[in-house]
């Protein structure tokens, strides 16, 4: 640092405060409900309703969170450290879930499995069943809705360990066998420590949604916290209230993740990085099966059965849905989803780099305050993008008016410009954390040489870390996209006139129950949701950019 | 900036993005902002055709009636909209409250639309009418045996009847009106008692409601008849087969009549075209919209000289509970709050 002008460390460090600061305002709007007074409603909702919602948030989080952890991690095993028939398109197949929106897979899973669905119907004619004659799962349940959002979510999860079991330096993984221990001990305790960074940022963007997910715990009848802030916004008609609740969710989640972030704050995670690629164990026999069938039962349950689903709705009746105005949703969706996930790295990048430079309390604390906005369901974080945008309009407006009588009318809101900030501040924390446990793995050595050879901040960024980061920009820029395709309160309350996307199209028919209508749109979704996938896949797939890496550490030894 | 650029929000994110920020938006005269909770598959048809007939451009959001009405407020005098079309009279109710909404006259809104369904000092207006309506399931339950909703709550209803969740807007307006006209204490009596008459969890939707008891779940479900219609039409064969397997009963007969809501709409406050919106709110009420209201969403009109489509009229007539809309709205917080006591889900 020392050869670095005071000035430069000073511009850095403005510059990231003030960046995370301004993503952090709609998260600041929320919070600012707590110094407003507690109003009667909170004594209501404790006499009632507030401890169905804690309980049942946090039985949908620890369900949710093991869910992913086992479905995410073994897949990742599986996928790098073995090879057994059809491991090549598991590699890719695996993330295939991610594409398809929740609340779509619970509806597919209900049309499936409900009391009145084919199964059930079936299984009442084929044994002369009555009501109540047998058992059989409620799908519209907790432990439904859990199965769900674990189905669709684990891919963050996968994604990101898989990354992290690629890059494991094949000579920590050989040495461990060569000691003596098993695969499976090497897995326990040396693969899975030191993927730990990974696991927990997958981990925890699956919690984070999870948290804020509506659409599913709404349309299986679950109370959870989320679905009590829109009760008591919509039915209570107390949005003061619902934002104080949503306050709480988001302290809480700043909570988990101080806490996980203090019980690793000794360890280091850089390590030399795999001089070839890990050498997978060939499976055969009865073990390369049953690898075989677990990888497809996930990806079947998780894709094909509900694609395949959606599918047949979608050709009930596509005649009336496939018109001119299906294109421009598509357009719509694609672009925004991609203006948006190119955005959001940015910031991710100098928000992570600037950290990097310059690790403090404040600095980390800025930074963490500016990705919460990911706990937050859509819907409030919409409305904390609203405020401030519409304060700042109205008071541009009437100074204008007041000095050179002219008005400006609204200039932001309702335009693109809110929406994609709102994304911004929505996704944040997904780019985020991809590029920052990126960045862990990088030694600071390789900066401290870089910049002792003369390089800017700005030039070891761009010439070493961007380079090196490749993967992980990559696996930041399709999470982003995924997300905003999918995306559905915030584009619902912040778009402009005339503006919708295949999202929102979705949603409408789908919630006055027209699944076969909505079916089209939905698998629109998932298939655009495939191409950047698709994309990930083919530099996921090779061995990822070892070589590149390599090079960079010898250019500058 | 012309009418072609505010269609086109990429342009204008485009120009944003090179820093040109887009000038002072000076409205077209021949056009209405709309801001509509009804969904624009329900609505789009109707708006087209009054461009055409009177060139008024129609520019459209939806999203939640809440949603909608936070974004009006905060937007404050400077907000784009100049109609917020809601689909129950609570977010009517709750709009005018918040100041966001204008009074309106129109000699031909207040002579066409019963008192009981508008605003008094014509603040918004009903559109067309929602009941809520019981199905039965024909092979298991006799008409005779139904009457009332408090009726649902007795004994010999236990476990029978499907529901969705008290989160659902139209059983808040339900229960709202009983708050109205019965008081706090009958109306939780009933609650705490009809929610032992429930089958199964509240879940999904009206249709679900109707799927079920046509699969024996139950044999009484509490839904809004438009679905019921919606289904009887469905392409779909399991709807249609769930939709001729029930009957539809007409609740209160005997008493003050069935529960019915409105959807709806007002002018803005902050409107710059007020006069393309009464024309707007107008043209939803003549003759031919209030048709469509019925033949394509199964609605009734809010016109009571205008007859309903062949399918409703097959339901017979009812008397409706000719409590006011703005009723519902007041009572819509405390209605909540009662069945979060009863424990309805």
């Amino acid at each position: 640092m020392e050869i670095t002008p005071r000035g430069t460390v000073f511009s850095w460090r403005a510059a990231l405060v003030l960046g995370a600061g301004l993503i952090s305002i709609p998260v600041w709007v929320i919070l600012a409900s707590l110094t407003q007074p507690f109003g009667d409603i909170w004594q209501h909702l404790l006499d009632t309703v507030f401890r169905d919602y804690v309980v049942n948030s946090l039985i949908l989080m620890v369900g949710v969170g093991v869910g992913t952890l086992v479905l995410g991690v073994s897949g990742a095993w599986l996928t790098s450290m073995c090879d057994f028939p059809g491991r090549k398109i598991f590699d890719w197949a695996l993330l295939l879930p991610m594409a398809i929106p929740a609340y779509i897979i619970a509806y597919t899973y209900t049309g499936l499995l409900d009391f009145t669905g084919p199964l059930q119907s079936t299984l009442r004619e084929t044994f002369a069943w009555g009501v109540g004659d047998y058992w059989f799962p409620q799908i519209r349940s907790l432990g439904g809705a859990i199965t769900m959002l674990s189905l669709v979510l684990y891919p963050y999860v996968y994604l990101l360990v898989r990354v992290a079991f690629m890059e494991q330096s094949t000579a920590v993984l050989e040495a461990s066998r060569s000691l003596g221990k098993s695969p499976w001990q090497t897995l326990f305790q040396v693969a899975l420590p030191l993927a730990r960074p990974a696991i927990a940022a997958g981990v925890s963007l699956a919690l984070m949604e999870s948290l804020a997910d509506y659409g599913t715990v709404d349309y299986f009848g679950v109370s959870t916290f989320t679905t009590g802030i829109f009760r008591t916004w919509y039915g209570l008609g107390d949005l003061r209230t619902a934002a104080q609740l949503s306050s709480f969710l988001l302290l809480f989640v700043f909570l988990l993740i101080g806490l996980e972030r203090w019980s690793r704050r000794r360890m280091r995670y850089h390590h030399h990085a795999a001089q070839n690629p890990p050498s997978r164990i060939t499976l055969t026999g009865w073990r390369a099966a049953a690898c075989f069938a677990f990888a497809f039962s996930i990806v079947f349950f998780a894709f094909l059965l509900p694609a395949a689903q959606l599918l047949l709705w979608a050709l009930q009746n596509w005649q009336a849905n496939f018109n001119a105005a299906f294109f421009t949703l598509v357009t719509n969706s694609f672009l925004l989803a991609a203006v948006a996930a190119v955005v959001c790295l940015l910031a991710a990048l100098f928000l992570a780099y600037g950290k990097r430079l310059h690790p403090g309390k404040i600095e980390e604390a800025a930074v963490r305050v500016s990705s919460m906005g990911y706990a937050l369901p859509g819907t409030v974080v919409a409305v904390g993008v609203l405020i401030p945008f519409a304060w700042f309009d109205n008071t541009l407006d009437a100074w204008l008016r007041d000095s050179f009588d002219v008005s400006s009318g609204l200039l932001l809101s309702g335009t693109l410009i809110a929406l994609v900030f709102a994304y911004l501040v929505r996704f944040l924390s997904v780019s985020l954390q991809t590029v920052e446990s990126g960045l862990l793995k990088i030694r600071p050595a390789i900066d401290e040489s870089a910049r002792s050879l003369g390089l800017t901040p700005a030039s070891v960024l761009g010439k070493i870390h961007i380079p090196m980061l490749h993967g992980s920009l990559l696996t930041a820029l399709l999470l982003v996209f995924v997300d905003v395709l999918k995306e559905l309160p915030t584009t619902l309350i912040l778009r402009p006139f005339n503006f919708n996307t295949l999202a929102v199209r979705t949603y409408e028919l789908a919630s006055d129950e027209r699944l076969a209508d909505a079916a089209l749109p939905a698998l629109a979704i998932v298939l655009i949701g495939l191409l950047p996938v698709i994309l990930m896949t083919r530099t996921i797939g090779r061995e990822p950019l070892m070589d590149e890496i390599r090079d960079n550490e010898l250019a500058l030894q | 900036m012309t009418t072609a650029h505010r269609s086109s929000p990429w342009l204008m994110l485009a120009y944003a993005t090179l820093l040109c920020t887009a000038g002072p938006l000076a409205y077209s005269a021949t056009e209405v902002n709309v801001y509509s909770a009804r969904k624009e598959a329900l609505i789009k048809p109707l708006l087209d055709q009054f461009t055409q007939e009177t060139g008024i451009a129609v520019n459209l959001v939806t999203a939640k009636g809440d949603a909608l009405l936070t974004r009006l407020q905060r937007e404050g005098r400077n907000s784009p909209a100049d109609v917020l079309i809601t689909t129950d009279a609570g977010r009517l109710y709750r709009a005018q409250e918040a100041g966001v909404l204008q009074p309106v006259f129109s000699e031909f809104l207040d002579a066409a639309i019963p008192a009981h369904l508008r605003s008094a000092e014509g603040y918004w207006y009903g559109l067309s009418v929602r009941a809520r309506v019981f199905v039965y399931a024909k092979d298991r339950v006799k008409p005779a045996q139904l009457s009332s909703y408090q009726a649902l709550a007795g004994p010999q209803w236990q476990h029978r009847v499907c529901i969705r969740s008290s989160s659902n807007i139209y059983n808040q307006s339900l229960v709202a009106g009983m708050l109205a006209t019965q008081g706090a204490d009958k109306t939780q009596a009933w609650l705490d008692d009809f929610v032992g008459s429930f089958a199964r969890p509240p879940q999904g939707g009206d249709r679900d409601q109707v799927k079920a008891v046509a699969a024996g779940q139950c044999d009484v479900a509490v839904i809004n008849s438009y679905y019921l219609g919606a289904m009887v039409d469905s392409t779909d064969d399991a709807e249609h087969g769930a939709a001729a397997k029930v009957a539809l009963f007409w609740p209160n007969q005997d008493g003050r009549g069935t529960h019915i809501n409105i959807s709806g709409a007002g002018v803005t406050a902050a409107a710059t075209h007020v006069s393309e919106a009464t024309r707007l709110i107008e043209f939803l009420a003549r003759d031919e919209s209030q048709q469509w209201y019925a033949q394509i969403n199964m609605e009734y009109p809010v016109r009571v000289d205008i007859a309903p489509s062949e399918l409703l009229k097959s339901w017979g007539d009812f008397k409706a509970d000719p409590l006011a809309m703005t009723e519902l709205g007041k009572f819509n917080t405390a209605a909540v709050m009662a069945m979060d006591r009863a424990g309805w889900k």
